[in-house]
């Protein structure tokens, strides 16, 4: 199995080293020309999204990507993945795939002080009862989340107890819509693998 | 919160910037044009360092205003420096949740002995280092990131590709040491036993470290990833040059795809008037031997 890992920037190594170890082989985006090997689903990794989002665009990759990702190419994104997945970001009038239809506030929890870790259960990883470790780096929030036309709706697989202004109440860190994995929270960054291995059995 | 656990944090958004340009800034307006342009972190500052070079004098922490002016226009990480050992300065920057602090060389140092205790702070510290030896030690007074020295506000690479191979060299030996030879090492190092061995059974640092220091073209760029830096970040290169926007926009690029010489070029043409630049024997004042 091949997987395409956007590789302009941010923690696109680590998801490698994972997806390597669980025995698949990784291509790096980088430019247009790397979308001409095959692959069988794509990783967006954590880092900067307005440098991810622009670089994507300008180095030729956003189209064709999205068209993948149209026509059911698994993904996996994280953090800065998910913004680039989003259909809305508050605050911000530029989207980039606009696949996945939630709405994003970005940097929710604050700069880098605001920066935590919890743990969760994920619905659909294997043994999911076992809690998992979250890394949020500067995070955003999913703010909410819609259903398209299709009626095929979002589905929340991740849910953690801190709201972004400190409250208690439920606060979804994932979701699951269609060929699509989003993620607030870094699994790349953990020993955990089941976030990717869930990811695999999709592609 | 446990200081290991905010040091794990900390260490985790060195590495969202990996890949990334790190550009000093020094109003809102070169804020925005840094994140544009695809920078993936500002580094605010009242003066960048060829004008610190060329004004002389002591040279401290920017105006607070300053920063949160800045911390306003963008929504990329904001960094800030401190002066070498100069703890309240940097308890001034954690106060106003600055996104990660430049223990930096760049400023004159206000303790020429000490550096900042990092483990008391929950903000992230970034530190220079020129050899394996200075990166430990940052390392084990709670730095999160690491960069290359290099000499900064010249427009000359060599130190920062000197900083690099040296690293990258002592790093190697320490992994071609058989395991008994490690507490020797330590010592030779001055750091402890531990940080030593996890360079020795992983081949790189336990923190991100990135090329820093007389950065100026999307070739040096390039140069500094392929030996092996996680990312850049450009001082006066890009502020001091013709063309900012342009130029910082190709040195984004230039790192993103630092071994297509093809692109690359196409990304040198018609940059404009690239930094003066000051060559290595006509320095007054090496800002690289500040802290070790």
């Amino acid at each position: 199995m091949r997987i395409g890992v956007l590789a302009v920037q941010g923690a696109f190594v680590e998801h490698e080293r994972i997806l390597t170890k669980l025995g698949a082989e990784c291509v790096q985006l980088r430019k247009n020309s790397d979308l001409r090997q095959e692959f069988d689903g794509l990783v967006l990794p954590g880092g900067e999204s307005t440098v991810q989002g622009k670089l994507l665009k300008e180095l030729s990759m956003f189209e064709e990507l999205r068209e993948k990702i149209v026509q059911g190419l698994p993904v996996l994104a994280t953090c800065a993945g998910l913004i680039l997945l989003a259909e809305t970001l508050e605050h911000s009038s530029e989207c980039w795939f606009r696949t996945l239809p939630v709405t994003i506030r970005r940097n929710a929890y604050g700069r880098q002080l605001g920066s935590f870790s919890a743990q969760g259960r994920i619905l659909g990883l294997p043994d999911q009862e076992r809690l998992f470790p979250l890394e949020f780096i500067r995070a955003p929030y999913i703010a909410a989340i819609g259903k398209r036309l299709n009626n095929d709706k979002v589905q929340p697989i991740a849910q953690i107890a801190k709201m972004p202004d400190g409250s208690e109440g439920q606060n979804i860190v994932g979701v699951r819509y269609q060929n699509q994995i989003g993620l607030a929270f870094h699994p790349e960054l953990t020993k955990d693998y089941r976030c990717h291995q869930l990811f695999l059995s999709l592609c | 919160m446990s200081t290991e656990n905010r040091w794990e944090l900390n260490k985790a958004l060195a590495q969202m910037l990996k890949g990334g340009v790190i550009m000093d800034v020094t109003t809102p307006e070169q804020a925005k044009i840094a994140e544009d342009a695809g920078a993936c972190a500002v580094m605010a500052l009242e003066r960048i360092p060829a004008d610190i070079r060329a004004a002389g004098g002591v040279s401290r922490m920017s105006d607070p205003k300053m920063i949160k002016g800045i911390q306003e226009a963008v929504s990329i990480p904001v960094m800030a420096k401190c002066r070498i050992g100069h703890f309240a300065e940097a308890q001034i920057l954690e106060a106003i949740e600055i996104d990660y602090i430049d223990e930096s060389e760049v400023l004159s140092p206000a303790d020429d002995v000490y550096h900042i205790d990092k483990t008391a702070f929950q903000v992230p510290f970034v530190c220079g280092a020129k050899d394996l030896g200075e990166a430990l030690r940052r390392i084990s007074e709670g730095a999160s990131m690491i960069r290359t020295k290099g000499e900064p506000g010249t427009g000359d690479v060599v130190q920062a590709v000197r900083h690099m191979r040296i690293m990258n060299s002592e790093i190697s030996r320490l992994v071609s040491l058989r395991k008994d030879q490690l507490f020797q090492a330590a010592k030779e190092l001055m750091v402890s036993y531990e940080l030593v061995k996890y360079v020795h059974e992983n081949g790189k640092l336990p923190v991100v470290n990135f090329a820093a220091g007389g950065v100026a073209t999307p070739a040096d760029a390039a140069l500094m990833m392929q030996l092996g830096a996680e990312g850049v970040f450009v001082g006066s290169g890009i502020f001091k040059s013709g063309n900012p926007s342009k130029r910082a926009n190709a040195i984004v690029k230039a790192v993103a795809n630092y071994k297509d010489a093809k692109l690359i070029a196409e990304l040198s043409e018609d940059l404009g008037e690239a930094m003066v630049g000051i060559n290595e024997q006509e320095i007054e004042l090496l800002m690289a031997e500040r802290g070790k």
